[in-house]
Order: structure tokens, then C-alpha cells, then sequence
């Protein structure tokens, strides 16, 4: 019995690797702790009813926001592993399989866990602020999404610690990916966990185009919409027709590596190339989904900081949606040397370097916004400054790769490595950290401390570039993607050293910014937000107390052009509170379902990834109860009397005064 | 929260008339594949037409009888965002035959 409870431990836990033991122990230390703290503090039930069972698209955003930042810590983690590793010349530091999915995991937990989570927290806590509206259109599924997205990525963590991580690259190339190369659990955990996260992200791309078109407030034409509200709806074009192929793709490549199929195998009629046609079908309008938000956040915070309006409204809406459009018809640049012929290759090298042009359109209407305004220098506005020339040296080495005769020289190399990192760093995450430092304040009711977040601001900037730019140079001396260790006599060294410090001096940013939010939180009596407008804004989220009352907006806002609340600002009745009729407010009441089905998806994903068949039983059937409950509950909302919107705005006043 | 009243709105959710029609319609367009299949009537190239026109339709009976796309007020969201569907769907399927298709090395 002892025998094989040891042989059965030793097979499901990885074993062997000192780093996995100390993250192990790690794991459990932080597990006991959390328990225990919450057992001690008897926080339970408050955190069971105010933020797992929660439909507040605030609360919801600020809990993306946090796995975003985790997420963060563990892919950041990983690329340090690697960037020691490479730091030398033939150091052991990791063995190769273990470098194999060190790379796979940072790759996957960047994008899918870290970028995509961010983005769907910034559009939770502000589209429907700057709608005008009280809640998004489907709060239901809004909480099913988040907690099928942590499902998804807890189970893919979980993979490094039981069975063993994916190591086939972050898109699970086939044959590699296959059972003949990969029989172990490792690629099962990719495929269930990015399907059950990614059902999380259709359904939040629904629920955020429903958002923006039927909820605006009274008035708000769509071209008299916030910036921000446009990238996320042009976002959510590209994620309702692209997550399809993703979830496709992987189903059939689940099929081959469950059910034995040869959708992807070398034999039996399959071709391994259809599936890095298919997925990058998915992979490239993936990368314009996470972008697209992020310039929306730059185009307010650029016309905010410089207390314009923002130049070229109408060309910035046009290129956002040709963009979206556009993003679908790339993604052969991907691979040029399949070997599809010059046709082929021409056709795809053309569209891509079309895309440069609506980006660059937006480059030119953030310059020209700039030109001529009062620009204040605030952490917001430093991180889009610091992204806007590194998004162009970014696009810039992009219209590099995207002529197919060269790319047959950058193709994998550590070139288009740095171009990635250039435009997905540069572009992506200082535009998310834009978005999180300007509207922290409406987040939580505080400000935060300029000074850490300008030293956070420039290591990360600094140390980007540092790490990035010799890798430019590295790839065009040769050096591939994925390499484990290189020799001494291909004379690397030097500049895969720089790239190390460059890394490091990014982790250093990271602990300035958790030091600035930890210093933020306690501090934050002395610097409560008691406006609601600390930056003197343009677009209504600015109208409302911060944090924002659960309602939002006690009385919906009659809109009548573009920057609606700077205008009113403006005009002489600023601040004029006409004495309007409050009505009950109709709201939806919290809900456990979407949190205990998200688990259940979770034990049947487990039972998929080692073939137990009970597990899948298990949990099928219990998404399937929790369907049927909730379609047979009509008890799903409620109405704020008018009294408690009173005493709510009279206390949020008292504490404002 | 979409607003309750939405089932107020002018938006018509079709008649009893018109679900009959799409409910016939509906099972004699699975009836002919069923058949057709079961008795082996036909073979190849022919085979693949009829089932192919069979399930497109039924996406359209479906689209215009079940999804009520006819019926829908301005502006007419669904059926631009079915437009855009379409094009993608043949993106995907015109765009996958070319690229694998010329593709020297698989081949």
C-alpha cells in the first residue's frame, strides 16, 4: 500500500529539482498562511460575500488586476531564470527540459495570464464608468468570466508543481506537441487551461461589446464615446471572431493527443503545419486585442496631461476599427519560411506593413495633441511619454520582419525576440501601468506616491532598454530563440551580460511599484482622493466620488458631446448640483454560481489532463447543475431604495467636505 | 444590467405562424442528409454538395426564423456583425487553402 502511494506521489509530484522543491514549500507556507490569516481575522464571510461572490464590475476588475500582478511576479520569475541562465557562456544553471519550460510557461502566462487579465480588469473598473452606465451589460457573466480565467490559470500553474510543466513553446507547435514527442500531462495542462480561461475571455469580449453599444448614457452618440471606450470595443471585435480559432485549434489538438486523431500528426494524413496556420489565426489578432486598449488608455491620458482635446478624434476611431479588421488578414507573416511560395509571401508582407499606417496615424495624432498644451508631468503621462518612441522602434523592427526575403535571415532569431518584448513591453504593459497609475485614484479613493512610482517608472524604462536593444544585435549575429547555453568563441557574451543586468534592473522596477502600492495603502488616510477628479479629467469616470459608489452614478448623466465633464467644467454652472430626482436604482444581486461552477470546470479539466474519468464526470456534472440552478433562479436582482442612495451620497459628501 | 423593459421594445419574437414554417423547414432540411446518408444514395462529389447545402440552409433557416434577424430595429447590429462573420469564415477557409495549398514543403 506505502509502496504504491511512493510510486504514485512520484510520478504526479515533479520531483528532483531543488528550485521546484523550494517553490513547493513556498506554495504550502503561503497556502497555510492565507488560511490561517483569514480563519484568525474571521474574514471568511466577508470574503465570501464581498468579493468571490461579487457582480461589481469594479470589485471584478480590481480581482483581475491582483491575479494580473501575480501573474506578473511568476512570469517575471521565469524570465529571470532564463536571463541567468544566458548570462554566460555554457553555464548549467538550468538543464535543458527544464529551460524548455521555463520558456513555454513565461510565454503563456505573459500573454494569456498576465496581459489579457490586466486588460480585462481596466476594462471592468472603467468602460462602464466612462458610459455613463451602472453596471456592464451582463453582470452574471462578468463574474463567470473572471472565475473561469482563474481557474484556467490556476490549473495551468498547477502544472510546474503536479505532473510536470508544457515545454513546447507558448503555441504548443506540433509534432513537438504531440503524444509521439510529449506523452506526458504537461501539454494537457496547457490545452485545458488556456480552454477553460479562454472561455472566460469570448464571453467577457460579449459582454463588453453589448456594454458599449446598448448602455451608454443618455446622449453619448458612439462618436461622442471616450477614446478608451473605442479601443475596448474595437478589442472586443477581434476577441469574439479570434478566440473561436484559438478554441478550435486546441480541441483538435486535444483530439490528437486524447482521442488519438491526426488532425496535426506527421502521419496518417495530418500535417502539423495546419495547426500554425490555424492558431496564429488566433495569435495575431491577439496581440492587436491586447494592444488597441492600451492605446486607448495613452490617447486619455495624453489629451488629459495636456489639457487638449484629443487631435484627430475621428482618424483615431477609424484606425483602431481598420486595425481590428486588418489584424485577421496577417498571420502568415508568422511563417514566412513554411514554404508557401512568393504569392503567398507577398500578399502577407503586404498587409502587414499596411498596418503601420493606421498606427502611425495614431502616433502623429498623440504628437500633435502634445504640441502646444500645458503638459504635466505626472506618472500617467511619463509612462506614455516613455512608450510612444519605443513603440516606434518596436513597429519600426516589426516592418523590418514583415519583408519576407529578410525575414528568412531574422526568422527565430533573437531578433524578433526583442522586437516582441519591444512592442509588447513598450506598448502593452507601460500602457497598462499608464491606465492603472490614472485611474488608481478612482480604483481605490487614494493617490499614490509620485516619487516611488517615477524611480519604478525609469528602471523599468532603463532597464528595458538595457535589455532589449542588445538582443536586437545579438540576433543579427546569429543567436536563436530558445537556446539553452552558446560557446564561448561566438563572442555573446558581453551583450547577453548587458541583457541580464537590463532584466534585473526590470525586477527592481517591479519591487518599486508593489512598494508603492503597499506605501500607498498606508498612507492612504493622508492622501485620499476627496474630488474625485485628482487630475483634473475629461471623461465622466471623473464626475463621481472616488471610489465609486456601487451604483455609480446616483442620477445617469445626460451626455451632449465628446469630453462631456471637461465641458461642463468649463462652462459657468461647473459644479452646479441641480437638485435632480433620485429613483430607485435597479441592480443584480451577488451570486456563488459563477464561482463554484468556474471549480467545477477546474475538477473536470484536472480529470481531462490525467484521464480520470470520475474527476470528468464529476465535473461536467456539476456545470451542468449549476447551469440548471441558476436558469431556474429568479431571484437575481434587487432595488436600492431611494433613502440609501441619499444617505450613501450624503456620507461619501461629509467625508469629501 | 440591460434594462428589463427591453422585452417592451417593438422588437418583434415572431409569430406562431412563423415558428411552424421554421420548425417544418428545420427538420425536413436534417430529414434529407439523414436519408440521403442512411441509404446511400449517393456517392463523392455529390454526397458533399447535398449535405453542404443542406447545413447552409439550415444556418439560414435558423438565422431567420429562430434569431429573428429580419425582424431586428435599427441600427441592425446582428446583421452587421453576421457580415463580419461571414468575411472572416472566408478568410479563414479561402486564406488556410491558398497558404497550404502552395505550400512547397508539405506538399
Amino acid at each position: 500500500m506505502w509502496e504504491k502511494i511512493k510510486e504514485f506521489a512520484s510520478e504526479f509530484f515533479v520531483t528532483g529539482d531543488p528550485l521546484i522543491y523550494g517553490a513547493d514549500v513556498t506554495i504550502v507556507l503561503t497556502l497555510i498562511a492565507i488560511v490561517s490569516g483569514l480563519t484568525y481575522f474571521k474574514k471568511w464571510k466577508w470574503l465570501w460575500r464581498e468579493w468571490l461572490t461579487t457582480v461589481d464590475h469594479k470589485k471584478i476588475g480590481i480581482m483581475y488586476i491582483l491575479a494580473a500582478f501575480l501573474m506578473l511576479f511568476r512570469g517575471g520569475v521565469d524570465a529571470l531564470l532564463m536571463r541567468a541562465q544566458l548570462a554566460m557562456p555554457e553555464l548549467n544553471f538550468l538543464p535543458p527540459d527544464h529551460y524548455n519550460q521555463i520558456f513555454t510557461t513565461h510565454g503563456v502566462i505573459m500573454i494569456l495570464f498576465m496581459a489579457m487579465p490586466f486588460m480585462f480588469g481596466l476594462f471592468n473598473i472603467m468602460v462602464p464608468l466612462q458610459l455613463g452606465a451602472r453596471d456592464v451589460a451582463y453582470p452574471f457573466l462578468n463574474s463567470l468570466s473572471f472565475w473561469l480565467f482563474f481557474s484556467g490559470a490556476m490549473l495551468f500553474n498547477l502544472s510546474f508543481v503536479i505532473g510536470g510543466s508544457p515545454d513546447a513553446g507558448w503555441l504548443a507547435y506540433p509534432p513537438y506537441s504531440g503524444t509521439m514527442y510529449n506523452p506526458g500531462v504537461g501539454q494537457d495542462f496547457y490545452i485545458w487551461g488556456i480552454q477553460i480561461s479562454g472561455l472566460g475571455s469570448l464571453m467577457t469580449g460579449i459582454n463588453f461589446l453589448v456594454t458599449i453599444l446598448k448602455m451608454r448614457a443618455p446622449g453619448m452618440k458612439l462618436m461622442k464615446m471616450p477614446m478608451f471606450s473605442w479601443s475596448v470595443l474595437s478589442s472586443c471585435i477581434a476577441i469574439i471572431f479570434s478566440f473561436p480559432i484559438l478554441t478550435a485549434t486546441l480541441a483538435l489538438l486535444f483530439l490528437d493527443r486524447y482521442a488519438g486523431a491526426h488532425f496535426f500528426t506527421l502521419d496518417g494524413g495530418g500535417n502539423p503545419m495546419m495547426y500554425i496556420n490555424l492558431i496564429w489565426m488566433w495569435g495575431h489578432p491577439e496581440v492587436y486585442i491586447i494592444v488597441l486598449p492600451a492605446f486607448g488608455i495613452f490617447s486619455e491620458i495624453v489629451s488629459t496631461f495636456s489639457k487638449k482635446k484629443l487631435f484627430g478624434y475621428k482618424s483615431m476611431v477609424w484606425a483602431m476599427m481598420i486595425i481590428s479588421v486588418l489584424s485577421f488578414l496577417v498571420w502568415a507573416h508568422h511563417f514566412f519560411t513554411m514554404g508557401s511560395g512568393a504569392d503567398v509571401n507577398a500578399f502577407f508582407a503586404l498587409t502587414t506593413m499596411l498596418i503601420a499606417i493606421p498606427t502611425g496615424v495614431k502616433v502623429f495624432n498623440w504628437l500633435f495633441t502634445m504640441f502646444r498644451g500645458r503638459i504635466t508631468f505626472e506618472t500617467p503621462m511619463l509612462w506614455t511619454i516613455g512608450f510612444i518612441p519605443c513603440f516606434i522602434v518596436g513597429g519600426l523592427t516589426g516592418v523590418l520582419l514583415s519583408v519576407a526575403p529578410a525575414d528568412f535571415q531574422f526568422h527565430n532569431s533573437y531578433f524578433l525576440v526583442a522586437h516582441f518584448h519591444q512592442v509588447i513591453i513598450g506598448g502593452v504593459v507601460f500602457g497598462y501601468f499608464a491606465g492603472l497609475y490614472y485611474w488608481w485614484p478612482k480604483m481605490f479613493g487614494f493617490t499614490l506616491n509620485e516619487r516611488i512610482g517615477k524611480w519604478a517608472f525609469w528602471f523599468w524604462n532603463i532597464g528595458f532598454y538595457c535589455c532589449f536593444m542588445p538582443q536586437y544585435v545579438l540576433g543579427l549575429m546569429g543567436m536563436t530563440r530558445r537556446v539553452v547555453t552558446y560557446s564561448w568563441d561566438k563572442g555573446w557574451w558581453e551583450l547577453n551580460l548587458v541583457s541580464t543586468i537590463g532584466a534585473v534592473l526590470m525586477a527592481i522596477a517591479f519591487l518599486f511599484q508593489v512598494w508603492q502600492i503597499v506605501d500607498g495603502f498606508k498612507h492612504q488616510a493622508k492622501n485620499r482622493d476627496t474630488t474625485g477628479d485628482p487630475w483634473n479629467g475629461r471623461t465622466l469616470e471623473w464626475s463621481i466620488p472616488s471610489p465609486a459608489p456601487v451604483y455609480n452614478f446616483a442620477v445617469l448623466p445626460n451626455v451632449s458631446r465628446q469630453d462631456e465633464w471637461w465641458e461642463q467644467k468649463q462652462s459657468a454652472g461647473a459644479h452646479q448640483t441641480i437638485k435632480q430626482k433620485l429613483e430607485p436604482i435597479h441592480m443584480p444581486k451577488n451570486s456563488g454560481v459563477p464561482i463554484v461552477m468556474s471549480a467545477f470546470w477546474f475538477i473536470a479539466g484536472f480529470g481531462f489532463i490525467f484521464d480520470w474519468t470520475g474527476f470528468i464526470y464529476t465535473g461536467l456534472a456539476g456545470v451542468v447543475g449549476c447551469l440548471l440552478y441558476h436558469s431556474f433562479n429568479y431571484d437575481t436582482d434587487y432595488y436600492i431604495p431611494v433613502d440609501e442612495i441619499e444617505r450613501t451620497e450624503a456620507a461619501i459628501r461629509k467625508v469629501n467636505i | 444590467m440591460v434594462p428589463s423593459n427591453s422585452h417592451q421594445t417593438p422588437e418583434g419574437h415572431g409569430s406562431f405562424k412563423s415558428y411552424t414554417i421554421g420548425f417544418f423547414c428545420s427538420i425536413i432540411l436534417t430529414l434529407i442528409p439523414i436519408t440521403v446518408v442512411m441509404n446511400d444514395w449517393l456517392e463523392g462529389t455529390w454526397n458533399s454538395v447535398v449535405l453542404m447545402t443542406a447545413a447552409v440552409l439550415q444556418l439560414m433557416v435558423q438565422l431567420l426564423f429562430f434569431m429573428h434577424l429580419r425582424e431586428e430595429n435599427k441600427p441592425r447590429y446582428n446583421l452587421i456583425s453576421l457580415v463580419l462573420g461571414l468575411v472572416i469564415l472566408l478568410v479563414i477557409v479561402a486564406g488556410s487553402m491558398w497558404i497550404m495549398l502552395y505550400n512547397m514543403v508539405a506538399v
